[in-house]
């Protein structure tokens, strides 16, 4: 069995957020890049499922710049068996998912996981496009994982509740909280194995971008928080109902 | 030209973030001169598909189709798509919400549109078609420019008003061509959690943290979120100790909440949890240490220990709640 998995590479969950170029680019001074969260849980999923016995080869891509490779080489190390970079900025969600899905059908996949969302722009929507450009089944926002006959079953938050599906392969499906326990560390190890995996580097596929970022901003500050003594709770009531209007 | 809106219903309801996606259509159709048509998949009754002309709703389209009471995100984008192409949609708008989220990519790709997840007001421009999203974990925000021909936008809840600006609307029964191979994913369960206000619905959130000690002590949070008409959630290592359910755990790893207040108990404030919370509107923070974090972010805060001041709170609540 074959699997891809989209390794985003983000900010630290702790980054402080600063923008240059006149508020058009995130500043990446001084920034440490992470595998997304949500990556993280996928990959571990796999490798659980890998380590308990199933015949799986998993491939991590990522379609980003040379300094991306960091970030791959920390999926090859905790235990992806190889991985693809596809050279490119990874600025519009299209773009992006029209990379992924050229890469899958050309490698023989059986099925693509990505993160639920990506904690930089918070997307979430590149599972599902590769789905539609594929003509593929997908499941969004999956919180259990579980290969079963030729095919997987998950779970998923609906809104009010959860749903129980079943897809054959092939498919696309997007890791949420608890696709995984814990996300896998890489040991000396894993990060020893690393640097001898294959990292193949692709040229990208032409698509034109339909969206882009025109300025970003930091939230307003917040005033001062309003201190009232645990003595006077009272007192909050009275500004949760008069000042903030809330209550 | 018109702002298709798919306003999905929940066992043959709307909500009040149904209602928001309407008003929201309903302002971006005022400057585009169009107008807002709702499309909606399932059964749903006359009057309360009629509900949705309140605000703005001009045309309702309702797809009959019996097999798409299964949810497919596949056939769902194509029945939507093809209600889209009828009308001729220029803006297609979701909520984002877990199904929204996976119906509007595929409705992108189908339309060969731009798409803008996580929408948090009306569009500053329609060209270029400019408007802002949360990025960066609510860290920041990000205005994003669409330059495809149709736009497609998932709205965050309580980011925009209910507006009544009553119409009358056309009730249009729709079927959509639907083919078998669009189920490649199916439901074979779906579990509700009934009866309880959920976390994302919620106006109010009284949320707790490992500060509480342990699962015997919660009476006090569910009574405080009793008394307020509030859902109760909690921070991530209070589900990851099992002393709560794992659907109330907010933050970056788990729901976005974005209430009118947010009320947090024995929880220091971390980015992560922060991520998750920081669209609120007002948030209470009710810690013994003086210097964590949340007291940064917070607009009240009450520095004491919660076993003293959540009882004194909910009697003073109570009070309130009596008197009006
Ligand atoms: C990648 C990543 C993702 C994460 N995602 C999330 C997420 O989605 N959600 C989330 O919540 N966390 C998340 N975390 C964890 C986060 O970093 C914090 O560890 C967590 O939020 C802390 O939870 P807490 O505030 O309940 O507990 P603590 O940090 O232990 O804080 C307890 C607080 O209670 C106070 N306290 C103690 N006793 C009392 C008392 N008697 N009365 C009043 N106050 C008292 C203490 O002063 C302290 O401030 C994530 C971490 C990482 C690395």
């Amino acid at each position: 069995m074959k699997a891809l998995i989209c390794i985003g590479h983000v900010p630290d969950t702790t980054s402080k957020i600063r923008f240059t170029d006149n508020d058009t680019k995130f500043d990446t001074t001084d920034i440490q890049y992470i595998i997304g969260p949500y990556e993280e849980l996928g990959l571990t999923r796999l490798l659980d499922i890998k380590d308990a016995g199933t015949d799986l080869h998993i491939t991590a891509i990522n379609v980003g710049k040379e300094e991306t490779e960091a970030t791959l080489r920390k999926a090859l190390a905790m235990g992806a068996d190889e991985a693809v970079r596809v050279n490119a900025d990874a600025t519009d969600a299209f773009f992006v998912a029209k990379q992924i899905a050229e890469v899958f059908k050309t490698g023989g996949y059986d099925f693509i996981v990505t993160g639920k969302e990506s904690i930089d722009y918070n997307g979430g929507q590149v599972d599902g496009m590769i789905a539609e450009i594929l003509g593929l089944p997908s499941v969004t926002g999956a919180t259990k994982f579980e290969i079963e006959g030729n095919g997987a079953k998950m779970e998923r938050e609906i809104d009010g509740g959860k749903e129980v599906v079943v897809a054959s392969f092939p498919f696309v499906t997007s890791a949420g909280k608890d696709f995984a326990k814990e996300p896998r560390i890489p040991g000396m190890r894993g990060i020893m194995a690393a640097r001898r995996k294959t990292l193949d580097v692709k040229e990208p596929v032409a698509q034109v971008l339909k969206t882009n970022v025109s300025k970003h901003f930091l939230p307003e500050s917040k005033p001062a928080c309003k201190l009232v003594s645990p003595d006077n709770v009272e007192e909050l009531v009275r500004l949760l109902h008069e000042e903030a209007k809330i209550i | 030209m018109a702002i298709l809106v798919y306003t999905e219903n929940f066992d043959g309801k709307f909500k009040k973030s149904t209602y928001e996606l309407i008003s929201y259509g309903k302002e971006i159709a005022k400057v585009e001169n169009s107008e807002v048509v709702a499309v909606t998949i399932g059964t749903v009754d006359a009057g309360v598909l009629n509900e949705l002309s309140k605000y703005g709703a001009s045309k309702i389209i309702s797809v009959k189709n019996a097999e798409l009471n299964d949810f497919s995100s596949q056939a769902h984008a194509s029945a939507i798509v093809q209600a889209a192409k009828k009308v001729n949609a220029d803006v297609v708008i979701f909520a984002n919400n877990p199904n929204g989220k996976a119906i509007s990519s595929r409705v992108a790709v189908k339309m060969d549109a731009g798409l803008v997840p996580a929408a948090v007001g009306i569009p500053s421009s329609l060209a270029p078609f400019t408007v802002r999203k949360k990025a960066f974990s609510g860290k920041a925000f990000a205005d994003m420019v669409i330059t495809s021909d149709v736009k497609v936008l998932t709205l965050t809840q309580n980011s925009f008003k209910v507006i009544e600006a009553p119409v009358t609307a056309v009730l249009e029964d729709f079927n959509a061509e639907i083919s078998a191979d669009m189920f490649g994913a199916k439901p074979v369960e779906v579990v509700k959690t009934t009866g309880k206000l959920s976390v994302t619905d919620a106006e109010i959130l009284v949320s707790g943290g490992r500060g509480l000690k342990g699962p015997e002590n919660w009476g006090m949070v569910e009574e405080m979120a009793e008394i307020l008409g509030a859902a109760t959630c909690c921070s991530r290592p209070v589900t990851d100790l099992d002393w709560r359910p794992h659907h109330e755990h907010v933050g970056q790893t788990g729901k976005v909440v974005a209430p009118n207040l947010y009320i947090a108990i024995g929880i220091s404030g971390a980015v992560q949890h922060l991520a998750g919370v920081n669209g609120s509107k007002v948030m209470v923070v009710i810690n013994t240490d003086k210097d964590a974090p949340f007291f940064e972010s917070a607009n009240y805060g009450i520095v004491g220990d919660a076993f003293d001041v959540v009882p004194k709170l909910n009697a003073a609540f109570k009070k309130f709640k009596a008197g009006n």
